[in-house]
């Protein structure tokens, strides 16, 4: 599995207009249910668990990234969307810092293994500064699609 | 990793498999490593040729842990052994999942 594999070119928003955490969720995945062909009714019991699963736990894990992530039974393949804030979200993060940028991934619910490998290659990439610095300073959809495939060359 | 005389210089190491059906993921991982936070110990976690540090939660979550899976904790320090039975126990419940 590669970012390039999972990340749809349209799912990129490098200017968030929301200025909260639940508002951006929203926002990205607004997109991303578009990519995915998901009908409204299945959107909003999506969102509903990503804003959940905030509730009980962040995933903003520090360094300015979160990474919300949810299962759901209408998703067909695993999916990611890369959304950017310059001003920085509250995500009520492990290190109490802003979330600079999100990365929101869904997959299908009952493929476990593919949501765990989707997350560790999600994290394998998020653990180098030079890909967080690079995803917070990508000020248009090109520099993200750019910065990926810089990764994966 | 150098090999002490003193006792907490040594490296402890468990075995522990991964029983909860959803695996370790986010919510788990985090819960391992907050635990591991609390104490002094140098704490890794080995899957196969993979190793990671206990307590950076970006670390653990490269390591997909699925069902079944085996994983070898090692802890080096002053409180290393009660650091590993914390881990262990922690693990062996299945993060209080099914």
């Amino acid at each position: 599995m590669k970012l390039s594999e999972i990340l749809s070119q349209d799912a990129i928003i490098p200017q968030l207009r929301s200025g909260t955490r639940d508002g951006a969720i929203q926002e990205l995945l607004e997109v991303l249910l578009r990519v995915d062909e998901l009908s409204p009714q299945d959107g909003g019991q999506i969102l509903q668990a990503l804003i959940e699963r905030e509730a009980n736990g962040s995933t903003g894990f520090g360094k300015g990234v979160a990474v919300p992530h949810c299962q759901h039974w209408a998703v067909k393949k695993t999916t990611l969307a890369i959304g950017r804030s310059s001003e920085g979200l509250d995500f009520n993060s492990l290190d109490k810092g802003p979330v600079y940028s999100m990365l929101l991934l869904l997959s299908p619910a009952n493929d476990q293994d593919r949501h765990l490998q989707g997350m560790e290659l999600i994290f394998r990439h998020l653990q180098r500064a030079s890909f967080r610095d690079g995803l917070r300073q990508a000020s248009t959809r090109e520099a993200v699609l750019e910065l990926v495939a810089g990764i994966e060359a | 990793m150098s090999q002490g005389t003193s006792a907490d210089r040594q490296e402890l190491t468990k075995q522990v498999r991964i029983p909860n059906s959803l695996g370790l993921h986010a919510r788990p991982a985090m819960q391992l490593v907050d635990l591991a936070n609390r104490f002094e110990a140098s704490l890794q976690i080995g899957k196969g040729e993979q190793l990671v540090d206990a307590k950076s939660i970006m670390q653990v979550m490269t390591l997909a842990a699925t069902q079944g899976t085996k994983l070898t904790l090692s802890a080096i320090g002053a409180d290393a052994s009660q650091a590993l039975s914390a881990m262990t126990e922690l693990i062996a419940e299945g993060f209080g999942e099914e």
